[in-house]
């Protein structure tokens, strides 16, 4: 779109906007939209959509509020920002829930048409906060514009449309002004359209013409003072896309299995928030991938290991509830010593808790939440991106020590967003995998035999000897199975052995993994702030904070849960202190306490969001002034 | 019966066969493992017949799997010198699902007990059904928990008394054969533990079968349900209950004088009555297992009760469906074939919106929508605007 303003541009280094509206208005979509326009400019950014548990909860309601928070910036970002410096408000429901968020000084734009008597009532609103002054009395720059009629207005050309058609498309009005407002080119959005809407010209040119007057709107009006630009950032060469965590995670496993030779085999149930991994991996039949829908969670389970069984890379995806369900195949897969990855992508719990809000309150199921002692190798994603690394991790794990291996994720970063810089396949790691084909031991008499549990000496793997195989003949189960030949066995001795070899297995991943990676800048630093899984971000942010004003603090992030890497006691007892944020009650911090003896500090949260930057910075002021009081200004 | 364009029609297509001119016998099929099931359990009788049927397929051995839940009968596969799973309770139908699936070349096997198959695994079971996948389930049905010493199970009559029913059971039971063919099972037969011929027969038939056979075997726990097919066992019992369910047949019970048929009465129900009170020829059903509508089947599956007076056996139904692993994999090959040479893991990672950053000149971008677009919606991209709505996100 050729850029007519003569409005002054101002440059800003970072920029938070939440859209704000009903769970029917599009808000989604519109985010998803300009945080595409605004990744193809080069900024660094990332997204946080909010969504409610109800497809559509009633109208103009406060649980029917959804909204989409993206935060782009000229430099390196790690979070989707604590606060909005802009929020687009679609009805007064998304105002009130929403304005809390707010700092002073933040600019909101509403769609005043919908401020009528009876929204305003829904809400309980007994005057509308738009004309009474309070919001601008309260520091906000506040534009109040009919986005509903202007929409109408524009649309008024399309004589087949109705009105409320032409209604649902002030999303897209909405995103072009904010297009113009921070100087976002809309080409990709239009393309996104034309490709969506290519076989309704309608309704296609009704969108088009919705955006381009949003766009027109910014250009002619003479409301707002200023417009603003953000410089690209400076990001090492390569090609990049914005990718969700669930998205990155789907490719992951698909980049997985082509680089260990294997078929991919999905069994899932759908469940909140995992069912979109379900999805993507569906829609890759062109890539071999074979996705099955189980009757329930359990069957998914069952048939991802049927599959391994038979040679296949058998993942299966769900969130908490399902994992409940798939524990006593996990404690099959366990026995057997097949290669099974099941992602769990968090959600809040107990019971169906909090479907759509994120939580990290799985870790001690994904640990434990088996009979016997079952070990099970756990690895977590630290961000969208790392979704991808993570599942070829996992992958790596259960097919070169034939185990189930659990990856965690949760709703934040499965719906979460940032720019990806995309591998080459080729550069990724090596899975290739060596089913046995004969002989690996002799007999009492000297003759060849096929052992099904006779192990690897480096990794205690068992082969993987898949049916079809001639001579390899065996049988393989639940009930315990004497070292070496597998058969039945119910010695005593020979169940303490392979209890304790099945721990050991997978305690020797931890000789597979990298030394923990330590980031402490100035080498001063007596705490350590340690965290896993989607906490990531957050104690970046944190302590970047901590450190522009002078604090020095160490950060070190755990991708194995389990085992955990070698030297992690020994980083653990380096510093003073060990600040663990974690969204549950302290689950990590139990078991680190448990391993290595160390007076782990807890800061815990579980409301559904992730942790803000200023909060956790603020939790790590806290200990640097309980360990130097002197040396901290807070 | 349908005609299936391009897709297997035997259920052991695209099975390895024996090189020509060898076969295997059954001491190939009989593993090296000590038998442990109580002396006199008809689970013994079962083996013999199947370790004896399947040189009969002509398969190479490493490409039959059985797979089991867990109940005296779930041992079953450790006996067999095939590939084998003894999984978990209940679930060896999800179990065998994925793996039917994942490779065609193998024929697969499930067998279950009446608990297995009906009370804890009761949901895979139907769905097995219902999708038709290309499997033989054998479930053994001894109306008893045997592992766990003698609890009722979802086949124990009402008034049985067990350990945990000392009172008598309350509990009504299912009717497998009828649960199956509700499920809409494509294959449906009962057979007999203590019978090897008929045992055979069906086993022929039910491998021959593509798509899920479900075999219910009656099968004698002499130590905690002793006798509860005795009726059927008698020799002259037997010959006044058991219906034989023939294709193309009267279904008949008895013989000579005491000889009866099915007939349709005039409320549309099937009923038993001696050959010589039939008034008219077209009240006599005739077996028709390839029937596509279930019902006749359906009714002749009720004709036994607790008291066995009439008990059809053999195959209620046979009829053809498209099965689901072969559709399954269906699919996916015809998706790879039509993407060909053009299918880059490459583009897909790089998705349909990418731009690049250029070393040269920080900060300097440049957009490319090129690359590969995913089949069906994108995870983020949801349907808003003019159309629908965006936001699905239930639980
Ligand atoms: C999850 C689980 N619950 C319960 C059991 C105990 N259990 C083992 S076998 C069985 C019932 C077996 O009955 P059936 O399927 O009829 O087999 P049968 O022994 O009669 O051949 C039960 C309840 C178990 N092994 N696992
Ligand atoms: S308990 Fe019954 S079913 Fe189990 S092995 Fe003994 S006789 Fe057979
Ligand atoms: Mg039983």
């Amino acid at each position: 779109m050729a850029d007519m303003s003569t409005t002054p541009l101002t440059q800003l280094d970072r920029v938070v906007i939440r859209f704000a509206g009903d769970s029917g208005d599009g808000m989604q979509l519109t985010g998803d939209r300009f945080t595409s326009d605004t990744a193809s400019l080069g900024n660094d950014l990332s997204t946080l959509p909010n969504f409610p548990a109800e497809i559509r909860a009633p109208q103009g309601t406060l649980p029917g509020v959804s909204s989409f928070q993206v935060h782009f910036a000229d430099h390196d970002i790690a979070t989707p920002g604590d606060a909005p410096d802009v929020l687009v408000a679609m009805n007064p429901a998304a105002l009130k829930a929403n304005l809390g968020d707010l700092p002073r000084g933040a600019t909101l734009i509403v769609n005043s048409d919908e401020f009528g008597k009876r929204n305003l009532a829904k809400v309980g609103y007994t005057s509308n906060p738009l004309e009474d002054g309070s919001l601008v009395e309260a520091g906000y720059q506040l534009h109040a514009l009919p986005l509903t009629s202007m929409t109408v207005e524009a649309l008024a050309p399309f004589e087949s449309l109705t009105r409320k058609e032409k209604e649902r498309a002030k999303n897209m009005l909405a995103l072009g002004l904010l297009s113009w407002l921070y100087s976002r080119d809309t080409a990709g959005t239009e393309a996104f359209l034309r490709a969506k809407f290519g076989a309704a010209p309608q309704i296609l040119e009704a969108n088009l013409t919705a955006l381009r007057a949003g766009h027109a709107y910014g250009e002619t009006t003479e409301g707002f003072a200023v417009r603003y630009q953000v410089a690209p950032a400076p990001m090492p060469p390569g090609t990049y896309r914005t990718i969700t965590g669930n998205q990155a995670l789907a490719l992951g496993l698909v980049a997985a299995a082509e680089r260990a030779g294997l078929h991919l085999v999905l069994g899932s149930y759908p469940i909140t928030p995992a069912s979109d991994i379900l999805h993507q991996l569906s829609a890759l039949k062109r890539h071999g991938v074979t996705t099955l829908q189980a009757e329930d969670e359990i069957a998914a389970i069952g048939m991802a290991l049927g599959a391994s069984f038979g040679g296949a890379l058998g993942v299966t995806t769900t969130s908490g509830p399902g994992l409940a369900l798939k524990s006593e195949t996990i404690g099959l897969a366990v026995s057997t010593e097949l290669p099974l990855v099941i992602v769990d992508i968090q959600r809040g719990g107990p019971s169906t808790g909090l479907p759509t809000k994120t939580e990290q309150s799985d870790l001690l199921q994904a640990m434990y939440g088996r009979n016997g002692e079952s070990p099970v190798p756990v690895v977590a994603a630290k961000s969208p991106t790392d979704c991808f690394d993570a599942a070829i991790e996992a992958a790596r794990i259960a097919t070169a020590f034939r185990t189930p291996v659990i990856l965690l994720s949760d709703g934040y970063l499965g719906n979460g967003s940032e720019p990806w810089s995309v591998p080459t396949v080729a550069d990724l790691p090596d899975l290739r995998v060596s089913f046995a084909s004969e002989a690996n031991d002799l007999d009492g008499e000297g003759r060849p035999v096929f052992h099904p549990f006779k192990r690897d000496p480096d990794t205690l793997a068992r082969p993987w000897a898949v049916p079809g195989t001639p001579g390899l003949e065996h049988r393989i189960g639940g009930i315990e199975k004497a070292d070496v030949t597998g058969h039945i066995s119910y010695d005593p001795a020979n169940h303490d052995r392979m209890v304790r070899l099945r721990q050991a297995k997978v305690d020797r991943v931890a000789a597979t993994i990298p030394p923990l990676e330590v980031d402490d800048p100035s080498g001063e630093a007596r705490v350590l702030v340690l965290g896993w899984g989607s906490t990531y971000g957050p104690i970046a942010a944190a302590t970047r904070l901590v450190r522009a004003t002078g604090g020095h603090v160490a950060r070190a992030h755990l991708r194995h849960l389990n085992p955990f890497p070698a030297d992690l006691g020994e980083v653990l007892r380096r510093y003073d202190r060990v600040v663990l944020p974690e969204m549950n009650l302290g689950q990590l911090a139990m078991l680190l306490r448990a391993r290595y003896l160390v007076d782990v500090q807890s800061h815990t949260a579980v409301r559904g969001l992730p942790f803000t930057a200023a909060e956790l910075a603020q939790v790590i002021h806290e200990h640097l002034l309980a360990l130097a009081p002197e040396e901290v200004s807070v | 019966m349908t005609i299936q364009l391009g897709l297997p029609t035997r259920g052991t297509d695209g099975v390895p066969t024996v090189p020509d001119g060898t076969s295997l016998t059954k001491k190939d099929f009989t593993s090296d493992q000590e038998v442990r099931w109580c002396p006199g359990c008809g689970d013994y009788a079962v083996l013999a017949a199947v370790q004896g049927f399947l040189p009969e397929l002509g398969l190479r051995r490493e490409n039959i799997v059985f797979v089991s839940g867990i109940g005296c009968s779930s041992r079953f596969p450790y006996y067999l010198d095939t590939y084998g799973m003894h999984s978990i309770h209940g679930r060896a139908p999800a179990i065998a699902t994925g793996l039917a699936t994942a490779r065609e070349d193998l024929s697969v096997w499930v067998v279950t007990g009446d608990g297995d198959a009906l009370s804890i695994g009761g949901n895979h079971l139907i769905h097995a059904m219902r999708r038709n996948v290309n499997l033989t389930i054998l479930l053994f049905n001894n109306k008893i928990y045997g592992l766990t010493k003698g609890q009722y199970s979802p086949t124990s009559n009402v008034g049985a008394v067990t350990k945990s029913t000392p009172a008598g059971s309350v509990d009504h039971p299912f009717n497998p054969v009828s649960l199956a063919l509700g499920a809409e099972a494509t294959f449906v037969a009962r057979t007999m533990d203590s019978d090897r011929a008929h045992l055979t027969e069906v086993l022929r038939a039910a491998a021959a079968h593509r798509g899920t056979a479900l075999v219910e075997i009656y099968q004698n726990c002499p130590i905690f349900n002793d006798g509860a097919f005795e009726l059927l066992k008698d020799r002259d019992q037997a010959e006044a209950r058991i219906a034989h369910l023939r294709a193309g047949e009267p279904v008949r019970v008895g013989s000579g004088d005491a000889a009866q048929v099915v007939v349709r009465d005039t409320t549309g129900r099937l009923a038993v009555v001696p050959v010589g009170e039939v008034t008219d020829e077209q009240q006599v059903i005739v077996h028709d297992p390839s029937d596509p509508d279930p019902s006749q089947a359906f009714a002749l599956s009720r004709l036994d009760d607790a008291t066995m007076q009439h008990m059809p056996m053999g195959i209620f139904r046979e009829v053809t469906r498209a099965t689901y692993d072969d559709a399954v994999r269906a699919q996916v090959d015809e998706a790879v074939e039509r993407a060909g040479e053009g299918v880059s893991l490459d583009a897909l990672l790089r998705g349909k919106d990418t731009w690049t950053v250029d070393g040269t000149r920080p900060g300097e971008v440049e957009q490319t929508l090129e690359g590969e677009v995913t089949e069906g919606p994108t995870a983020a991209a949801g349907d808003a605007l003019v159309q629908e709505a965006d936001e699905v996100r239930p639980e």
